[in-house]
């Protein structure tokens, strides 16, 4: 008993022992507690051993990978600018939806796609594409976000909804001139499974947006640019706190055209809404000056991904709107051909300028009668009145004289037949059947008879309008055919092709060229006052005259109209060819060629130092036949 | 009023102990909330510290003789509250176990239900006619601290319901329950458990279902538990410093200053810090059953028993779920948990230990 027991209080205790207390009983199996308590302890402290010195490295990833997001940073494209520095194909801001994939739930994919407007189906599928790429990469699942899009990814990308999402800024593709020069240009998109599999396109990756066709695929590696990355902190709500690494992008380089978007404008606008194309270049060093293809599309609908309703209706329009018609239509080049029949008959010295034949409205050959255009026929027809007046009669002899191998290697010299080296993608060859190629390809020998036809540019013959118009712009220079190029600087386009000729004989040429325009030839439209402008028509047909007078197609068959032009007479700067698909005849193609001849002389007008204008020194008369051309030594 | 022999009596250790986890536990919900929308809750803790410290006094001073002689009436209110609350309580986060204060404060009545039942339990086993627990005494124990079981089962807050068990557990087990009526308990319950699985509620079965396998729903029971075990995993062997916790900082580990405290803790203060604070636990419940070892009587053993095995409970299934080595069970981690109602219960609770301990001369 103690001393400072109270016996007050002791009456107060309501619980009386009912024997001595004597804890003994209770010892051993408070010592058992005792274990018990050392055994949860150290259950206790082995999960944390686990965690914090076992394996913390593994901890450490996934609490990185839970707050620090890497984002890419995109790449402007370059910029296309044409020669005089002008914008044609832009950029403009945008916020793309990118998707990371490392912490997607599957369920959520459905939720997204309806919160963003999308097809659920499509964005699955896109998924699933790539599933080939690493996991941590993430993926852009929209573009063009509008504002109910960004409202949608604020409010839901916190980290219990959503935080798969997320906004980055993207510089989007904007070809501010829609179809302007849309074949020229291309458009770019989404690397797709069979590119990714090609060598060209190797070092690409899945979702990168790369030039599909044009110039945007010909100098992708320029335009493209590098993507940059962004690491960030961000909290569970998805926001940013901290950036920790930024790994700039580099952009695009912009890429300076040839093309003069003033001859640009004026050839688009001269080609209407006729199906055709049009290329003017610069026959002294192979500039491309302007190129149309008609008909045209929207790059801009390329820009994002391209919705298959649009795609559909580009590639089921009958006209093609997505062929380059200035590279690719492969076509008949009808009497355009005839300047180099007659430069091939001169320089092999089958005919000379004496040389005459008498045209009345066909003749035979090889027991077949063949027409000329003119049924009354041309009378006595020298080299420069068949060129003139497109007498078919006198080619027909000229080139019957010459021979087919002789033609065709002119033709060849001229470039015909091979593909002209432009920097532009999937350009057409065209083909010139000469004997050999006969053999190769038909394994049969060929008939003089089919001489007559290739003579006026018909027959197996075809030619794209930019082989066309390089052609002639070399025989136009006295035999130089430069490559012709879409972009000045940073390019080696082939070096000019040199054809030795006796330039007395393309002086006639040049001569019957000038009174195709200014003679009272068939080119009578396309005369300029004040500029010596030259040129050639051409009325291809599709099929035999026989053909459609049996068939009665009538205008569903009509001729293609060609014209190509150049000018000046002498030292040309400008080449000039049209193509009027079903235009029925060459002359209605050349007001086309004379408005961009027009144009890029009243250009050069308006821009010529004003010194000029003031002191009205008479000019030193121009030189007469022979000329040598510039750039002919 | 009791009289004790001197404050050399009083159980310094065991304050001291206290105070230094709620130190620690202050700063860690400092650490973990100064910049969000419940940085006040650091101050809010110390004044319930502040109160505890007053309670473990007034419990100290007060013979547990004489509580234990008021157990009856403590009973009848403990359970009569619990009904209220579960008619007219204030809805936190799902569960009704809340009933409101002045001043804005909130009072969490099981968690003093938990007192009651200590005491409860020790009144009950002294007063046993016989050697040892029979069955009938193991059925009616069970039944008396059943009726509060089930009443906080209904809110319904399992992991508060569970920390009544303990208590009577250990008191049994003291008591020298036969074996084979425990083992004939355990059975009983496993039988019982698919059954009781069925009546869970959703959210209760989530969190089993994510216990056994976190990754099966990542944003829900599971999201927690791996972002808390991602949290300690970076923290390593020393930790990333206070308020350096980047998981707890960016907020990706849930409700940092309460139920993941201790991941929290954990993530700042690395494997080192985990040690000497999971040390002081351990000191602390040592000084709990050294208490019961020198108690003057059965009743302070058996006070201080019940005690020492509601507090383990506590933090075995606190820094067990923390780690992932237990189910989410949402019941706190006692001294360090930002909460008031918790801090004041355990300050009380601790308070009767050192009850006992003061005493322990007297008889």
């Amino acid at each position: 008993m103690s001393v400072y027991y109270n016996e007050r209080e002791r009456e107060e205790v309501p619980v009386k022992p009912q024997f001595r207390d004597d804890l003994k009983f209770a010892t051993g199996k408070i010592a058992f507690f005792q274990y018990l308590l050392v055994a949860v302890f150290l259950f206790l402290i082995s999960g944390f051993w686990d965690l914090q010195v076992q394996n913390p490295a593994l901890y450490n990833e996934q609490a990185e990978r839970n707050r620090i997001k890497a984002l890419p940073v995109l790449a402007p494209r370059g910029k296309i600018l044409d020669r005089d520095g002008r914008v044609i194909v832009d950029n403009h801001s945008s916020f793309s939806l990118i998707l990371s994939r490392e912490n997607l739930k599957p369920e959520h994919v459905a939720a997204i796609a309806e919160g963003l407007n999308l097809d659920p189906d499509e964005l699955s599928a896109r998924l699933k594409r790539f599933k080939s790429r690493p996991r941590y990469e993430p993926i852009i699942i929209k573009e063009e976000l509008t504002a109910a899009d960004l409202a949608f990814v604020e409010a839901h990308r916190d980290a219990e909804s959503f935080p798969e999402m997320e906004l980055i800024h993207a510089q989007r593709r904007l070809y501010p001139r829609d179809d302007l020069a849309a074949h020229v240009i291309g458009y770019v998109g989404e690397v797709s499974e069979n590119e990714l599999n090609s060598p060209d396109f190797a070092k690409y990756e899945q979702g990168d947006v790369v030039g599909k066709v044009g110039i945007e695929r010909q100098y992708n590696d320029i335009l493209m640019g590098v993507d940059g990355q962004r690491r960030v902190v961000v909290d569970n709500r998805g926001r940013e706190r901290q950036v920790i690494g930024m790994k700039e992008a580099v952009p695009g380089r912009d890429l300076q055209l040839t093309i003069d978007l003033d001859l640009q404008v004026v050839a688009e606008l001269a080609m209407e809404n006729r199906k055709g194309a049009v290329v003017a270049l610069d026959p002294r060093n192979g500039e491309v000056l302007a190129m149309v293809s008609r008909p045209a599309y929207d790059p801009n609908k390329f820009a994002g991904r391209i919705r298959s309703k649009d795609w559909k209706e580009l590639i089921e329009n009958p006209d093609n709107p997505l062929l380059n018609r200035a590279i690719q239509a492969q076509l008949a080049p009808g009497s355009t051909f005839k300047p180099i029949v007659a430069l091939a008959a001169l320089e092999s010295g089958a005919i000379d300028e004496t040389y005459t034949v008498h045209c009345s409205g066909g003749a035979s050959f090889y027991g077949r009668y063949f027409k000329c255009h003119k049924k009354g026929g041309h009378g006595t027809v020298d080299v420069h009145r068949g060129i003139v007046q497109s007498c078919d009669v006198f080619f027909y002899n000229a080139g019957n004289r010459a021979g087919i191998d002789k033609i065709a290697e002119y033709a060849e010299m001229a470039g015909l037949g091979h593909k002209t080296g432009i920097d532009l993608p999937n350009e057409a060859e065209g083909l010139v059947p000469s004997s050999r190629w006969k053999i190769r390809t038909q394994r049969s020998k060929w008939y003089a008879g089919e001489t007559i036809s290739v003579s006026i540019g018909q027959g197996a013959l075809t030619v794209t309008p930019l082989q066309l118009t390089r052609a002639i712009g070399g025989l136009a220079t006295g035999g130089i055919w430069c490559t012709p190029h879409l972009v000045k600087e940073g390019t080696h386009p082939a070096p000019a092709r040199r054809g030795q000729l006796n330039l007395e004989h393309v002086a006639d040429v040049i001569n019957g060229m000038y009174g195709v325009v200014n003679e009272g030839g068939t080119g009578g439209s396309a005369r300029l006052p004040g500029i010596e402008v030259c040129g050639k028509t051409g009325t291809a047909q599709l099929a035999s005259n026989e053909y459609l007078k049996n068939a009665k197609l009538g205008s569903e068959m009509k001729d293609n109209a060609w014209f190509v032009g150049f000018a000046p007479r002498y030292n040309p700067e400008i080449v000039v060819v049209a193509l009027w698909q079903e235009g029925a005849h060459g002359n209605y193609a050349a007001p086309i060629v004379r408005d961009v001849i027009k144009a890029y002389f009243d250009k050069k007008m308006r821009l010529a130092p004003p010194k000029s204008l003031v002191a009205q020194v008479p000019m030193a008369p121009a030189p007469h036949l022979p000329a040598a051309p510039s750039g002919v030594r | 009023m009791a009289r004790y022999r001197s404050m050399r009596d009083f159980d310094w250790p065991l304050l001291v102990l206290m105070l230094v986890l709620c130190a620690v536990g202050v700063l860690q919900i400092y650490s973990a909330t100064h910049d969000t929308g419940w940085r006040d809750a650091w101050w809010k803790q110390l004044i319930a510290v502040g109160l505890g410290v007053v309670l473990f006094w007034v419990i100290s001073s007060v013979d547990y003789h004489t509580l234990l002689g008021q157990v009856p009436l403590m009973y009848g209110i403990s359970v009569f509250t619990l009904i209220v609350v579960l008619v007219a309580g204030k809805t936190v986060f799902g569960g009704r176990r809340w009933i409101p204060l002045f001043g804005g404060f909130h009072l969490q009545i099981s968690e003093f239900v938990k007192i009651v039942l200590v005491l409860l339990v020790a009144r009950y086993l002294i007063e046993l006619k016989s050697e040892r627990p029979e069955w009938r005494d193991v059925l009616k124990l069970g039944g008396l601290v059943g009726i509060p079981f089930f009443l906080v089962l209904r809110q319904p807050d399992l992991g508060t319901a569970l920390t009544f068990l303990p208590a009577l557990a250990a008191g049994l087990f003291l008591a020298g329950m036969r074996w084979q009526h425990a083992l004939a308990i355990m059975l009983a319950a496993v039988l019982v458990l698919p059954v009781g699985y069925y009546f869970l509620k959703d959210y209760q079965k989530a969190r089993l279902v994510s216990f056994m396998d976190p990754s099966s729903d990542p944003k829900g029971s599971g999201y927690q538990v791996i972002q808390s075990k991602i949290a300690i995993g970076s923290g390593g062997l020393w930790g990333m410093g206070v308020t350096r916790g980047l998981q707890t900082q960016l907020r990706f580990l849930p409700v940092p200053h309460t139920d993941f405290i201790f991941s929290a803790f954990a993530e700042e203060h690395g494997f080192v810090g985990v040690i000497v604070v999971l040390g002081l636990y351990f000191l602390l419940l040592m000084q709990m059953i050294q208490n019961a070892q020198m108690a003057p009587d059965r009743a302070g053993m058996y006070i201080c028993m019940g005690v020492a095995a509601v507090f383990l409970f506590h933090v075995l299934v606190n820094v067990g779920m923390v780690v992932g080595r237990m189910p989410v069970a949402g019941i706190p981690l006692p001294l360090m948990t930002s909460g008031g109602s918790n801090v004041l219960s355990t300050f009380m609770m601790l308070g009767l230990v050192n009850n006992v301990r003061l005493r322990r001369f007297v008889i």
